[in-house]
Formats: C-alpha cells, sequence, structure tokens
C-alpha cells in the first residue's frame, strides 16, 4: 500500500516534471516570439507607409463592424439603412416649377422630362409648383453620405462592403498561404519528379491570365464570394506564391537543423510540417497581403461587370452608379461616384503598404541604411 | 510551348463546354417554341450528341485548322473572322501601353532610388502605391469623365468617330494597319539608333573626335540629330506620301481615340516597375562595385546609368514574366470601359451575352498572346544576362 503511494507520487512528479519541462518551453517559445515580434515591429515601425496602411486596415475593420452596433442599438432601422432592402422613404424633395415644355427639335422628346423619368406628376398646368422627390438625395443628417439611385443609404453600403471585402481578402489569403507553403515545402524537400510537376503546374499558372479567366468562368457560374477566394488562392497559392515559397524553403534545407532532424529519425512529413513550414511562415505573411490586395480588386471588379452574386460590395456600388449613368456625372453625384471607388483602392492601398513593410522587415537589403 | 498551349486549351474546353451540359438547353431552356425535333437538329448540327472526349478532339481539330465556330451573337459571323478583325487592336494597346510604362517606370524608379530619403520620393511612392492598387474601372472611368465630360479634350470611348468615317474610301482596319506598320518602322529605327549610339566602338570612335574643340557639339548633334531624323520620317510619311496624306485624317481620328486607353493602361501599370526598380536598385547600391565606380570618379549620372541600374534591369525583366499577365488583365478592364473593339472587349461582351464559342476563342487568343509574351521575355532575358546565355560548350 505504502509503495503504490509512493509509486503514485513518482509518477505524479514525473508527470509534474514533464509538465514543467513543457511549460518551460512553451514560456520559452512565447518569449522567444515576443521578442522576434518586439524587433521586427521596431524595424517595422520605422516605415511610416506601413503604419499608414495598419491605420487604414484598422479604420475599415471598424467600419465593418459598425453596422452590427448601429442596428443592434436602434440607431439604425433595418428598414432604412438595410444595404440591399433599404429604402428611405421620406426623401428630400426640391420644389419645381412647371414651365412650357422644350422639345429637342430633332428627336422631339422634352429632354428634362426624360432626365426626371415619369416623376412629374400628370395634369400639371404652366406655372403650377410641384414637389420632386430627389432620390439620390445628397447627403444630409440622417444619410451620411446620402442615397443611392434606390433610396438605400451610401455608408451602410459601404460598411458592408468593407465586411465582404475582409471576408474575402483573409479568406483567399489564407488559402493561398495554406496551399502555398505546404507546396513549396514539399517541393524543395522531396525535390525530384514531384518538385518538377509542382514547378511546371506553377508555370502554367503564373502564365494564366487570372482575370479574364474568372471573367470567361464567370459566364458559367455566377460567383459566391468564397468560391472567387478559392479560385483566386489556387491560382496563387499553386502559381507565383509557390515559387517563391520553394526558394524560401530550399533555403531552409540546407540548414544543419534538418540535418539533425533526419538523423534523429524524422519522417519526411514531421520535418517538412515541423521544420520547414514554421520557417517559410514569416515570408507568406508578406505574400498573404499581397493576394488581399489582388482578391479585393479582383472582387470589385467582376462584380463591376456584374458577374458576382454578392448582396453588397464596392464594386456593386460602382457598378449602379455605372449602369444608372451617374459615374460620368461625378461632379454632381460625387456621393455615388467617390466613396465606393476610393475604398476599394485605399483599403488595396492600405494592405500594399503593409506588404511593403513587412518587405522591408523580411529582406534587409531594402532598408534604410541607418 | 506547345505543350503548355495544348493544357491551356484542354483546360479552357473543359471549363467552358463540360461545365455547363447541355448547351443547348441552356440556351433554349426559356423558349418552349422551340420543339424538340428542331433541338435535336441543332444537337446534331453543333456536335453536341456526340461523347465529350469525341466533341474534345474534334474541337482541337477545327481549333488547329482555324474553325472556331460561329458566334451566338453576331450569329452567321465565324468566331475567327471577329478576331481577326479585333486581334490587331488589341496588339496595339498592349504594346504601346508596355513600351510606355516600361520605359516611364524604369526611370522613374531609378530616380526614385537615388533620391532615398527625400520628401519627393514619399510623394512619389505614395502616388505609385495608389496608382498600383486603384480601382481600374473605377479610375479608366474618373479619366473619362474628366478628359472628356469636365474638360472636353479627348472623345468618350470607341475606337474611331463614325461620323467622320461615314464616306471614308478606307476600311478602319486598312488605315490602322499602316499606322502599325509605321510606329513600328519608326519605333525600330530609334531603338536601332540608341543601340547604336551606346556601343563602345561608337563612343570610342566619338570620343577621339570629342578632344577637337567641337566634339562635345558633334556627340550631342548625333544623339540628337538621329532622333529628329526619326522624328522627321515619321511626320513625313504622313504629310509626304500620297497615301499618308489620304489617311492623316482619319489616321489621326484612330490616335485621338487611342490616347485614353493607352494612358490609362500606362499609369496603371508603371508604378509596379517603378516600385520594382526602385527596389532593385536599392539592393544593387550596396554592391562593391558600385563604391568603386565611384571611388573612380565617375559621375553620378554615369554611375546611376551605366553601373547600378544596368545590373538592376535583371530582376526588372524577370517581372514582365509576371506583368505579361497583370497588363493583359488590364486590359480586359480598359477595353470594357473604353468599348476599345479588341479581344478584352469581346471577351466581356461575349460572356454577357453568353455566347460561348466567341468566348472561348478569345480567351484561347488571349491565351497565346500570354504565351507569346512569355516567350519574347524568355528572349530578352537571354540577350541582357550573359550568365543564361545558351552557350555551344553548354
Amino acid at each position: 500500500m505504502a509503495r503504490q503511494t509512493d509509486m503514485a507520487r513518482q509518477i505524479d512528479t514525473v508527470v509534474n516534471a514533464t509538465d514543467n519541462q513543457n511549460s518551460r518551453r512553451v514560456r520559452l517559445r512565447l518569449s522567444l516570439l515576443r521578442r522576434s515580434v518586439r524587433s521586427n515591429w521596431n524595424i517595422f515601425r520605422r516605415n511610416k507607409m506601413g503604419i499608414a496602411g495598419l491605420v487604414i486596415i484598422g479604420f475599415w475593420g471598424l467600419m465593418a463592424l459598425t453596422p452590427s452596433l448601429f442596428f443592434a442599438t436602434g440607431l439604425w432601422s433595418r428598414g432604412v439603412y438595410d444595404p440591399v432592402t433599404g429604402l428611405e422613404t421620406d426623401p428630400p424633395t426640391r420644389t419645381m416649377i412647371m414651365v412650357e415644355r422644350i422639345t429637342d427639335p430633332r428627336t422631339e422628346i422634352d429632354q428634362r422630362a426624360v432626365l426626371l423619368d415619369n416623376r412629374i406628376p400628370s395634369g400639371l398646368q404652366l406655372g403650377d409648383t410641384f414637389k420632386l422627390p430627389l432620390q439620390p438625395a445628397p447627403p444630409d443628417s440622417r444619410h451620411w453620405l446620402g442615397t443611392d439611385p434606390l433610396g438605400r443609404d451610401v455608408l451602410s453600403q459601404l460598411m458592408h462592403g468593407a465586411r465582404s471585402s475582409f471576408f474575402l481578402g483573409i479568406l483567399a489569403a489564407t488559402v493561398t498561404v495554406v496551399i502555398a507553403t505546404l507546396i513549396g515545402s514539399i517541393a524543395a524537400y522531396y525535390g525530384g519528379l514531384l518538385d518538377a510537376f509542382l514547378m511546371r503546374l506553377a508555370d502554367l499558372l503564373i502564365m494564366v491570365p487570372g482575370l479574364a479567366l474568372l471573367i470567361v468562368v464567370g459566364s458559367v457560374v455566377t460567383f459566391q464570394l468564397w468560391h472567387l477566394a478559392l479560385i483566386i488562392g489556387v491560382l496563387s497559392g499553386f502559381g507565383g506564391t509557390a515559387v517563391v515559397m520553394k526558394s524560401q524553403a530550399l533555403a531552409v534545407k540546407v540548414k544543419p537543423f534538418i540535418d539533425a532532424a533526419k538523423v534523429a529519425g524524422g519522417t519526411g512529413r514531421h520535418i517538412v510540417l515541423y521544420h520547414i513550414v514554421p520557417n517559410v511562415l514569416p515570408l507568406s505573411v508578406l505574400y498573404m497581403m499581397f493576394t488581399v490586395t489582388a482578391a479585393i480588386q479582383s472582387e470589385a471588379v467582376l462584380s463591376f461587370l456584374g458577374l458576382m452574386n454578392v448582396d453588397t460590395s464596392w464594386g456593386l456600388m460602382i457598378q449602379l452608379a455605372h449602369t444608372q449613368g451617374y459615374l460620368l456625372n461625378a461632379g454632381e453625384f460625387w456621393w455615388l461616384v467617390f466613396p465606393a471607388g476610393l475604398s476599394v483602392t485605399l483599403l488595396a492601398m492600405a494592405f500594399f503598404l503593409v506588404g511593403r513593410g513587412l518587405d522591408e522587415v523580411i529582406n534587409p537589403r531594402l532598408r534604410r541604411p541607418t | 510551348m506547345g505543350v503548355l498551349f495544348l493544357v491551356f486549351l484542354t483546360v479552357t474546353w473543359f471549363l467552358l463546354y463540360a461545365l455547363p451540359g447541355d448547351l443547348i438547353a441552356q440556351k433554349f431552356a426559356g423558349n418552349p417554341n422551340i420543339p424538340p425535333e428542331a433541338r435535336r437538329i441543332a444537337l446534331e448540327r453543333l456536335g453536341l450528341d456526340k461523347p465529350a472526349l469525341i466533341q474534345f478532339r474534334d474541337y482541337l481539330v477545327n481549333f488547329f485548322q482555324g474553325d472556331l465556330g460561329v458566334s451566338f451573337s453576331q450569329y452567321p459571323r465565324p468566331v475567327i473572322d471577329i478576331i481577326a478583325e479585333r486581334l490587331p487592336r488589341t496588339v496595339v494597346l498592349f504594346l504601346t501601353a508596355t513600351v510606355v510604362y516600361y520605359q516611364a517606370g524604369f526611370m522613374a524608379g531609378k530616380y526614385l532610388a537615388w533620391k532615398r530619403g527625400r520628401h519627393s520620393e514619399t510623394l512619389i511612392t505614395v502616388g505609385g502605391v495608389g496608382l498600383h492598387t486603384v480601382f481600374m474601372p473605377w479610375f479608366a472611368l474618373m479619366l473619362i469623365w474628366l478628359f472628356s465630360v469636365q474638360l472636353h479634350v479627348l472623345p468618350l470611348s470607341k475606337f474611331l468617330d463614325p461620323v467622320e468615317w461615314r464616306d471614308s474610301p478606307f476600311i478602319a482596319n486598312q488605315v490602322f494597319m499602316r499606322m502599325f506598320q509605321v510606329a513600328a518602322v519608326a519605333l525600330a529605327a530609334l531603338f536601332l539608333f540608341k543601340w547604336v549610339v551606346s556601343r563602345r566602338w561608337f563612343m570610342v570612335h566619338v570620343s577621339k573626335l570629342s578632344n577637337h574643340r567641337w566634339g562635345s557639339l558633334l556627340r550631342f548633334a548625333l544623339r540628337w540629330g538621329g532622333y529628329t531624323l526619326v522624328v522627321a520620317g515619321f511626320f513625313g510619311y504622313w504629310y509626304g506620301t500620297q497615301t499618308g496624306q489620304a489617311m492623316r485624317g482619319y489616321a489621326g481620328d484612330i490616335a485621338h481615340h487611342l490616347i485614353l486607353p493607352v494612358s490609362t493602361l500606362t499609369l496603371v501599370n508603371f508604378a509596379g516597375v517603378m516600385l520594382l526598380t526602385r527596389s532593385s536598385m536599392l539592393d544593387t547600391m550596396r554592391e562593391d562595385f558600385i563604391l568603386t565606380a565611384r571611388a573612380k570618379g565617375l559621375s553620378e549620372r554615369v554611375v546611376r546609368d551605366r553601373h547600378a541600374a544596368r545590373t538592376a534591369l535583371l530582376p526588372i525583366v524577370t517581372s514582365l514574366t509576371l506583368a505579361v499577365t497583370t497588363v493583359i488583365d488590364g486590359g480586359v478592364i480598359t477595353e470594357t470601359i473604353f468599348s476599345w473593339p479588341g479581344m478584352g472587349q469581346i471577351l466581356v461582351s461575349s460572356v454577357q451575352s453568353e455566347d460561348i464559342p466567341l468566348a472561348v476563342g478569345a480567351f484561347s487568343f488571349i491565351g497565346i498572346l500570354a504565351l507569346l509574351g512569355h516567350f519574347l521575355v524568355d528572349i530578352l532575358y537571354g540577350l541582357l544576362d550573359p550568365r543564361i546565355r545558351v552557350t555551344e560548350h553548354g
């Protein structure tokens, strides 16, 4: 009995020891991580443009979260501010006076009546005044960025658009990075026929004009956001990014610790997953940023061409403004034209800037000599 | 190359013919007036009743015989006809834009790397990144808005002004091809001259003269005289020869329509090259040979252009490989926005009108363009980098 408790105690201490060891190892890892993050952050911080990019991303992140808050607190009602079905039922009006019709002598069409598309009440006499509801309405206290031609709030659409952009960008980037890191590491570690095959595949994919391909595929399928994310992720993950990851993995492969792991009896899968992948991951973060940029832009372009099946997106907003003819009237209807267009540009630019900042962290030769 | 193209065709075919399943059903599904008899005949005529692999074989055989089927949206017109009409326009757009943006981007990048840390650098970099990541359709439309709607200096869109061409003795493509030929000859002459001037033997001979009192003047005259000659020849053709005079007005109209699309494509792509040149230059400037060159007392301009930029050029040429697809993608958008009747525009419009034969044809030829672009870049790279030149001894 006494021996048993003794043994139990012994086992207990052993377990405790490994526990301690484990937690010490974890702590060591954490402190190493913290130190490397801090030193890299110090390098990154010097790049003002990278910081600006981070700030912009943060801003849009907040913007993407705001509508949920507004709907929950009742600040916005679903009926008016919903990005898809919302409708401003009480738009601002402008008082007009009925004057004599002026028709174009060639076509005999009253051009202003055409522009006002049936919104003039019938049976008016000359000199009568009437109120014309303005839709799209310019910004006022209720709609900070005005409403679109369908009477929906532009700001709300913008915020929801940010949400889909983030979702798409991050999903596409994750898919790319996962595929590219694995493919690159495997190709570099195993080499031979597998490597040759994967790299020829990458060469092929690099040559595919992505947008043209997406447009062609768009003729058969209407894209959901995640379809698009997957396609972009696969194209870039098996293509250009994989090549970069492979070259990085090749540099890792010749390091002594890989040999050590081999000697210790590590299988190929173990070495690839636990020794090569963690060492090429930092570089992949950089390519994540560039993939996000590409994904945001592809989505906007495809929505603009009407090939996407999304509720709200910035590309869709531009498309609406374009097809309804407001885009070439940008001076007058600026709130339909500039917020959405600039948002796409700004967010894409922000990720690109962060990517450039990270590039300087990873590639010391780009840094400014101190 | 050939193999790659075959793979490309296969993928395209499977994407477009295999995915939608019954093409005819899709086309006529909403139309109850089509009797099953007629549908069967249509299926047979289009060969869609055969098994998929036979269809694929027929498609490949037909493709290499130049038979791409008949367009649905412009019905009796064969696809190959439409493509033959549109292809030159796209090629010209791409070539012009590529030459311009590449040159401009390289020069700007050189300057940027040299002026590291100044305010102008930050400004240009931010502008460049903005252009690089701008939402292209929107940007193109804003340019149209600015230059055509507000300032009225450039045409809105399209390839030519139909009113001016109403009683023209020429077909648009005739004039266009002539423009292309003249521009190509002029450009070739320009590059030949530049090449001659940059050769060492030429410079040595001229430097002998440059000890003479008029030497520097002579060098100046040689350098700029050649350029003037090329430009004079270019205008001489349009004003001096008979065909040139007759075509001049029409050519001018096309050129006028060409300005905005080319500048859009150029502006958007230029920034990428600029940023890359900058980082490549920064890389090179840390090399010892730059220090040596400076220590030799060479002027900053010579160090920059002859020593740093030449070395920095290699990664940029490599990036052209990637840029080929970017330019094509950008071109598709540009053509769509400007209604420039090229390959990209038919790609988009055929996709939107579900004209599948035309879409496949356009996409295949865009693929050919991409492949050719890569091939050219490979050759160029071999010319520039002595290390990868193929030698007799391997």
